[in-house]
Formats: C-alpha cells, sequence, structure tokens
C-alpha cells in the first residue's frame, strides 16, 4: 500500500532520514522504531507531506511525493502526530467536525463519531469541552480519533504513548490492537518498542537516520533490539 | 445630558468602526501571523470602485454599497493571491514589507491613474443626516456604525462557531500544520480569511465615504493605524480583543474631546498614546491577549 523508496531529509547540512527504504502492506502493523534523534519522526513527517524530502513516496503505486499534506489525506492517510496536537481551543466535537470536514456521507459521520465515542467512552462526556483541558491521554484519544475521522487506509502514529501514565498507555495498546484486528492498516512509530513489537508484524529500526534492521517483529529479540538502539 | 448621551454615541460610533477595521486586521493576523498594512487602500479601492460606478452613470447607493463590499472583497483575495501568497512561507518581517510594498503600489496607482488629489464623491453622504430622536438630535451614519458593527460581530461569531470553514479558521489560528493534515486545504482557509477581511473593509469604505463626502489615495491610512493600535490595545490575534480595543480607543478619542478643553485639543492624540502606552505596561499582551509561548512555534 504505501512504499517509500531513498527517502531523504535534511535540516540544513544534518540529514536526519538517509536513504531509507521501507514499504507497508494492506493490513499489516509496522513498527518504526529506534532511539531519539533516530529519525523516526522526519519520516513520518516525510511520508504526510509536512517536511519536503528527497526520493519518493508512493500511495498504491501512485507517487504522491509532490503533493502537500491535505491531498494526501485526500489518499487515504492519516496521522496522529507526535505530542497529539489537538486544537486546544476547539471543542471535542469541534476536533472531531474539523477532521470530518472533506467527508459528504453525513450519517457516515454520525456513526463514525458514535463508534469513536465506544472506542473511547472518556471523549463522550467531553464532547463540548476544549480540548485544551483535556488530560494528556484523553487528548491522546482524540487525536487518534481525529485521524480515524478522515477514514484512512492507511494510519500514522507517531508516539501515541508518550508521557502518558502507564494504565493509559495500556488502553492506547488494546485500541491499537482493535483497529489491526478490525483490518486497519498501521504505521507506528513508538520509543516503548517492547509494546510496539507484541502488536506489530514487522518492524524497521533506525539509528542516525539510516536503517539498522529490517524484519519481522517476533524475530527481534530484546538483546538484538538493545545493540541496534546503543549503536553496538 | 444631551451633550453626554451626544458624546456616549459618539464614542460608540468611532468606537465601532475601530472595531470593525481591527476585525479585518485580526482575521488575517490570527491565521497568518500578517500585518496587512496594505489593507487601507484596500479601504481605498472600494471607494475608488464607487467613484469609477458613478463616473458611467451609476448613481445608486443602495448598488454603490454592494459595489464596495464587492470590491473589498475582491482586492483582498486578489492581493492574497499575487502578493501574499507566494511569501506565506517566508519570515514574518517579509510579509510585513510585502504589506507596506503594496500600500505603496496602490497608492501611486490611485494617484497616477486617478488623481493625487482627492475627488468629490457625495453619493453616500444620504446615509449621513441628523435624525430628532425625542429632543436628541442623532447623526443616522452613527447609528448605522453602532449597528453595522454589532451585526457583523454577531454574523462573525456565528461564522467562527457555527461553520466548518470558520471552525478550520479558528483552528488554524493556532495550527495551521495540524488544520492540512485534516485534508483541509491551507490556500482555501486563507482566501476565506481574506475574504473576510476584505468584506469588513468595504463596510468600512462605505462609512468614511458617507462621512467625508470624497475618495483620496491614503484615505485609509490613518483608519487602519488606529485600527491596528486597538488591536494592540486588545491583544494582537484576539478578535474579541480586536473588537474591544476598537471600542476603548474610540471612548479614550472621545472622552478626550470632552474633558480637554478647547486650546488643548491639539494634544488630544498625544494623550490618547500615552494612554494607550500605560494600557500596555499594565497589560503587555493586551486586553484579551494570551500570553504566547513562542519558545516551540512552529515555523
Amino acid at each position: 500500500m504505501l512504499k517509500i523508496e531513498k527517502l531523504s531529509v535534511r535540516y540544513g547540512t544534518v540529514h536526519a532520514v538517509q536513504d531509507l527504504d521501507l514499504a507497508v502492506a494492506e493490513g499489516e502493523l509496522v513498527a518504526l522504531l529506534g532511539p531519539n534523534g533516530a529519525g523516526k519522526s522526519s519520516t513520518i513527517e516525510a511520508i504526510i507531506g509536512l517536511v519536503a524530502a528527497g526520493g519518493r513516496v508512493e500511495m498504491d503505486g501512485q507517487d504522491i511525493s509532490r503533493l502537500p499534506p491535505e491531498l494526501r489525506i485526500r489518499r487515504g492517510l492519516a496521522l496522529s502526530p507526535e505530542g497529539r496536537r489537538v486544537f486546544a481551543g476547539l471543542t471535542v466535537a469541534e476536533n472531531l467536525r474539523l477532521a470530518a470536514a472533506t467527508r459528504r456521507d453525513r450519517a457516515g459521520v454520525r456513526a463514525d463519531t458514535d463508534r469513536f465515542m465506544e472506542l473511547f467512552p472518556v471523549l463522550r462526556a467531553r464532547m463540548h469541552q476544549p480540548a485544551g483541558t483535556l488530560s494528556g491521554g484523553e487528548q491522546q484519544m482524540l487525536a487518534i480519533a481525529r485521524a480515524l475521522m478522515t477514514r484512512p487506509r492507511l494510519l500514522l502514529l507517531d508516539e501515541p504513548s508518550l508521557g502518558l501514565a502507564p494504565r493509559i498507555v495500556q488502553r492506547i495498546f488494546e485500541v491499537i490492537a482493535e483497529l489491526k484486528a478490525g483490518g486497519m492498516t498501521i504505521l507506528l512509530v513508538e520509543q516503548n518498542a517492547a509494546h510496539a513489537l507484541r502488536l506489530a508484524d514487522r518492524a524497521y529500526v533506525l539509528g542516525a537516520g539510516r536503517l539498522q534492521y529490517q524484519g519481522p517483529a517476533r524475530d527481534l529479540a530484546s538483546d538484538r533490539l538493545m545493540s541496534l538502539y546503543i549503536g553496538g | 445630558m444631551e451633550y453626554a448621551l451626544q458624546q456616549l454615541l459618539n464614542a460608540l460610533a468611532f468606537g465601532a468602526e475601530y472595531a470593525l477595521v481591527a476585525l479585518g486586521l485580526a482575521v488575517v493576523f490570527s491565521i497568518m501571523g500578517l500585518v496587512n498594512f496594505a489593507y487601507g487602500e484596500i479601504i481605498a479601492a472600494s471607494a475608488y470602485a464607487v467613484l469609477l460606478a458613478v463616473a458611467v452613470g451609476l448613481a445608486a447607493p443602495l448598488a454603490a454599497v454592494g459595489l464596495a463590499i464587492a470590491m473589498g472583497i475582491l482586492a483582498s483575495v486578489l492581493l492574497e493571491r499575487v502578493a501574499f501568497r507566494p511569501v506565506r512561507r517566508a519570515p514574518l518581517t517579509t510579509g510585513l514589507l510585502t504589506a507596506f510594498g503594496v500600500s505603496i503600489v496602490l497608492q501611486n496607482l490611485f494617484q497616477l491613474f486617478i488623481s493625487p488629489r482627492p475627488q468629490a464623491l457625495p453619493l453616500l453622504n444620504g446615509l449621513n443626516q441628523t435624525l430628532m430622536v425625542g429632543p436628541y438630535a442623532v447623526s443616522s451614519l452613527q447609528l448605522m456604525q453602532l449597528a453595522t458593527a454589532i451585526v457583523a460581530g454577531g454574523a462573525l461569531v456565528w461564522f467562527l462557531n457555527r461553520t466548518t470553514l470558520g471552525i478550520a479558521m479558528r483552528a488554524a489560528a493556532g495550527d495551521f500544520a495540524t488544520v492540512r493534515l485534516q485534508g483541509i486545504r491551507a490556500d482555501r482557509v486563507v482566501a476565506a480569511a481574506f475574504a473576510l477581511s476584505g468584506l469588513l473593509a468595504g463596510i468600512a469604505a462605505v462609512f468614511v465615504l458617507a462621512r467625508r463626502g470624497s475618495v483620496a489615495p491614503d484615505m485609509g491610512f490613518m483608519l487602519v493605524l488606529k485600527a491596528f493600535v486597538a488591536c494592540v490595545i486588545g491583544g494582537f490575534g484576539s478578535l474579541a480583543g480586536a473588537a474591544l480595543g476598537g471600542m476603548v480607543l474610540g471612548f479614550i478619542e472621545v472622552g478626550l474631546l470632552v474633558l480637554l478643553p478647547a486650546e488643548y485639543g491639539g494634544i488630544k492624540e498625544t494623550l490618547t498614546y500615552c494612554i494607550v502606552i500605560a494600557l500596555l505596561l499594565l497589560r503587555p499582551e493586551g486586553l484579551m491577549g494570551t500570553r504566547r509561548e513562542l519558545g516551540d512555534k512552529e515555523a
């Protein structure tokens, strides 16, 4: 579904990502791992079009590297960004409404809203509350619901568990597992490698902007992963 | 009593006009971080459109109002497309300099193709009549300004809270990149902000025309400067702040006019800005502004 060839992201003279090849097939959950500064978020931002990048990004065999982010969303990509970035001044309902702005199926939007309220019951009580007043965990749930509201075929999750309490992290990963079980294709960037590997089909590990490992998630034993992280 | 009431209406009417223009600046600023100093020329363009219409024989006041508003929207959207869009990703100072450049170019075009001198245009003077409300003589224009500002403000609040485009504009004011992640076209949100801003410029042009009965290349300049001050008082980027700041400025100006003896009338402006400075010393972020953390602001 998604295919990336020779992706490079540069900030000035710093290479954040260099010559990265990566692919995600339909129905897969692929984990993108690596230590801080390895280039994970830059990769995600390049896929969605928020940063300029060299190389090629293909969705369903079509080159989308030159499209602005809003048109990539319309091709079926969606991102729950790092740091959640919910619209703090807007209510939960308004956040979801914006994400549905490009959809014309009103009944479908209502049905999805109900579905997300079931997935994240805490949001239901907060529908008319500014998103900025939500807790970190609730904001993360809103960020995921918002991404799903655009009806993606490939969901990009950037650090969904970052800075959250263990109980909330557990809930977030349960939701990701539910989404995968429902057939959603997911590319998951995660610091919490152990958690991510339990769910993932395949994994890529980045280090200093370059690919260090790729293969089935279950083959990535913890000692091997550790050595990749510390650069051994 | 009559005098006090008269001055109250004066202050409200001045305040309403400043508030309208300040809202026009703030709508664009809140989304783009751009202080559109060419805004006065958009107001002038609206007025010149009426002048040209009269010159070719279209002299119906109602049509003139519609024409001024349409021209305001058109000029604003056009400037965004040709002047501001190319520098949208550039540093904020580039946008500011672009706005000054556009302002100078437009003023020169008015001077070159029409006249550097004010042109009489009494078509809308009829809006400005003295009405007797009971024992009080009030200006119909002032009442209209006040009513229009209230209606426009209300419509703006409705638009920003009830329509998807309005909600997108509020969201874009905080985090433009993430709005694009919802599949919403950035260009459309920005164009809508400029259209809204132009609409308010068109309305302002009608009022300025009705009051002064003439057009001039620099007719919008002082008004936009005052509106800029109103935005600063209210807190730049805040729409409610812009409206409130406009009203505050109107009350300060009229208040000083009333309180100062006639022979000291010349220092009205000086005192106005002293009061503005004092306000900003007390609340540097403006009356309704919030302190922004600029450290992690996205470029």
